[in-house]
């Protein structure tokens, strides 16, 4: 399966979703043609924005850097935090924040720990540039970035828990061994979690 | 390349029955005058509800004959514009209480056979969208396709949302509030007092004694204009400039900016009553639904079954995006359809008047989604 597959059978029909960094609504119009959820965005790139509302997304245009007061807890059955959480500036309030707002809460990360990153480094001692990672280091907003390793320490630390999770290869699907040693053979990591 | 100037007349009609006021009191014969725009399909799906702000009135695109300067809205309203005249049928008329053609405190008392002046009753916003809703009628519009306002107008196209929810599609709140703060009303007090104690002003009926409070009503609007700019777009557009090169010790108008306050107060105190005025902000300092709700908003909203844009502007100090996100927040609670545009924009509370980008893209992506 590939990451989109494995939201959709990770939502219930008719759930409330809010996606944190929905970018053009791709997800969320998924979501909502296949599944009748409820769905809103939240995005901060003015021509991501005018991508959701043109195909009826509502989408909210806030930094999520400063804050998700606004909405309240547990407010709505699933948050999705996907490929978001390394451009933030907090990702650990952040994490916070998900797991307060959702019922649920999917959130996928890039794994720095993806061995492409890891060779990349080692063998030409600059920062990694890979299919999930397309940007040089003075272009990129990943700021945070994590191996699956990190991540699943943090959630422990947070307290939250791990319900489920699915490795998938730099092509963003499911694999052998992206299953067997994710931390080494996955590019990305999605995370089913709660508080 | 040169523009063709969209020639518009106004129209008018005097709405059937009577309207109870909040207030109380019942006002009939009521008169009103609008524009429209673009043309009503068949089905009388594609219309849009424009309401105006507290100076605005129903001439809100295209030109008169003669005239040199378009409607307050042109930059939005018209053929491939954010509100595209060739898609929508477009209706703006000049609220009750006006003064530019529909009943209003400058009128003719039919009773006394005097003009109504103080003696005309305070108006509320929900006063407004029950006539407006009267106009639908007359216009045979059974559901607007959007009702669209900024300020002022934002606070009618909210209480639409709630008040009708099914006789509108989409409402578009720009640059509004759910309430006036203090600081709101301040401004607004120092606006009346201005009128009030104008020597012209005799108690409200100075049509019948055949003066006007211009001073008063100068005043109003100067203090009125500072709060629609904001510090950078006055320090850009005037900085320190001054009119002539040096200084003359003096109490004339020496800063380019004290010239063009003075200038913008004559020409709206030659073009405005100021019994409307002192009635406009009244409504404006009045407005707050949740107060019926023990100050949840979330509650008043209760009833909205439109799609709602909320749109508000990085350097409007006067309606800040902090009180549109209240809007939206309470809307979000409620679990209403809305969204959100935040607008970078340097004009302060009056860049809902202008043709920004991104904020007629979003417009019209919402107008056609």
């Amino acid at each position: 399966m590939d990451t989109t597959e494995v939201i959709k059978n990770w939502i219930n029909k008719k759930s409330e979703v809010l996606d944190l960094g929905c970018g053009n609504g791709e997800i969320l119009k998924i979501l909502r043609n296949d599944l009748d959820v409820t769905a809103l965005g939240v995005e901060i790139d003015n021509h991501n924005i005018n991508e959701c509302i043109k195909s009826g997304i509502n989408v909210i245009q806030q930094n999520i850097d400063e804050g998700l007061t606004n909405f309240g807890n547990q407010s709505f059955d699933v948050v999705i935090m996907s490929q978001t959480i390394q451009v933030l500036k907090d990702p650990k309030k952040a994490l916070l924040e998900v797991t307060r707002i959702g019922n649920e809460s999917i959130v996928t990360i890039p794994n720095f720990g993806f061995w492409m990153t890891r060779t990349n480094l080692l063998l030409s001692g600059k920062m990694p540039v890979t299919g999930t990672l397309p940007k040089k280091w003075y272009e990129t907003d990943n700021i945070h970035l994590c191996t699956i390793k990190d991540f699943e320490n943090l959630c422990e630390e947070c307290s939250i828990n791990i319900i489920e999770k699915r490795f998938f290869n730099d092509r963003g699907h499911e694999s052998f061994l992206a299953n067997s040693v994710p931390n080494f053979f996955a590019a990305l990591a999605m995370y089913k979690i709660s508080k | 390349m040169s523009e063709i100037k969209t020639v518009v007349t106004p129209n008018s009609v005097i709405l059937d029955g009577e309207l109870n006021l909040e207030c109380g009191k019942t006002l009939t014969d009521i008169n009103l005058i609008y524009e429209t725009y673009g043309k009503l399909n068949q089905d009388a799906s594609n219309a849009i509800l424009i309401c105006h702000a507290l100076s605005g009135n129903h001439h809100a695109a295209g030109y008169y004959e003669g005239e040199k300067r378009p409607g307050w809205w042109d930059s939005l309203i018209g053929p491939d514009k954010a509100i595209d005249t060739n898609k929508f049928y477009v209706v703006c008329p000049n609220n009750i209480g006006g003064c530019h053609g529909s009943l209003g405190p400058s009128s003719i008392n039919k009773e006394t056979g005097k003009h109504f002046g103080p003696d005309f009753p305070i108006i509320t916003v929900k006063d407004w969208v029950i006539s407006q809703s009267r106009l639908s009628d007359y216009l045979g519009i059974k559901k607007w396709h959007a009702v669209i306002g900024g300020s002022l107008g934002g606070m009618q196209a909210l209480e639409w949302s709630y008040l009708f929810p099914t006789k509108l599609k989409k409402a578009v709140i720009i640059a509004a509030a759910s309430k006036l703060s203090a600081q709101n009303i301040a401004f607004n007090e120092v606006a009346r007092q201005a009128i009030l104690n104008d020597p012209n002003f005799i108690g409200g009926r100075y049509l019948d004694s055949g003066v006007n409070p211009k001073q008063g009503l100068k005043l109003a609007r100067m203090v009125g204009h500072i709060t629609y700019l904001s510090d950078e777009a006055m320090r850009s557009k005037f900085g320190r400039e001054l009119k002539e090169d040096k200084l003359n010790f003096g109490f004339d108008a020496e800063f380019e900016i004290e010239s063009y306050l003075r200038y913008q107060g004559d020409i709206f105190s030659e073009n405005f009553d100021a019994n409307t005025y002192l009635l406009m902000t009244k409504i404006l300092d009045y407005f707050d639904p949740a107060s019926e709700y023990e100050g949840n908003l979330a509650k008043a909203l209760d009833a909205v079954a439109s799609q709602l844009l909320v749109i508000s502007f990085t350097t409007d100090w006067r309606f800040s995006p902090e009180r549109s996100r209240e809007i939206v927040d309470a809307l979000i609670e409620a679990k209403k359809d809305v969204s959100y545009l935040e607008i970078n924009s340097p004009h302060g509370h009056d860049s809902f008047l202008f043709a920004d980008e991104q904020y007629v893209r979003g417009l019209a992506s919402f107008l056609e989604n």
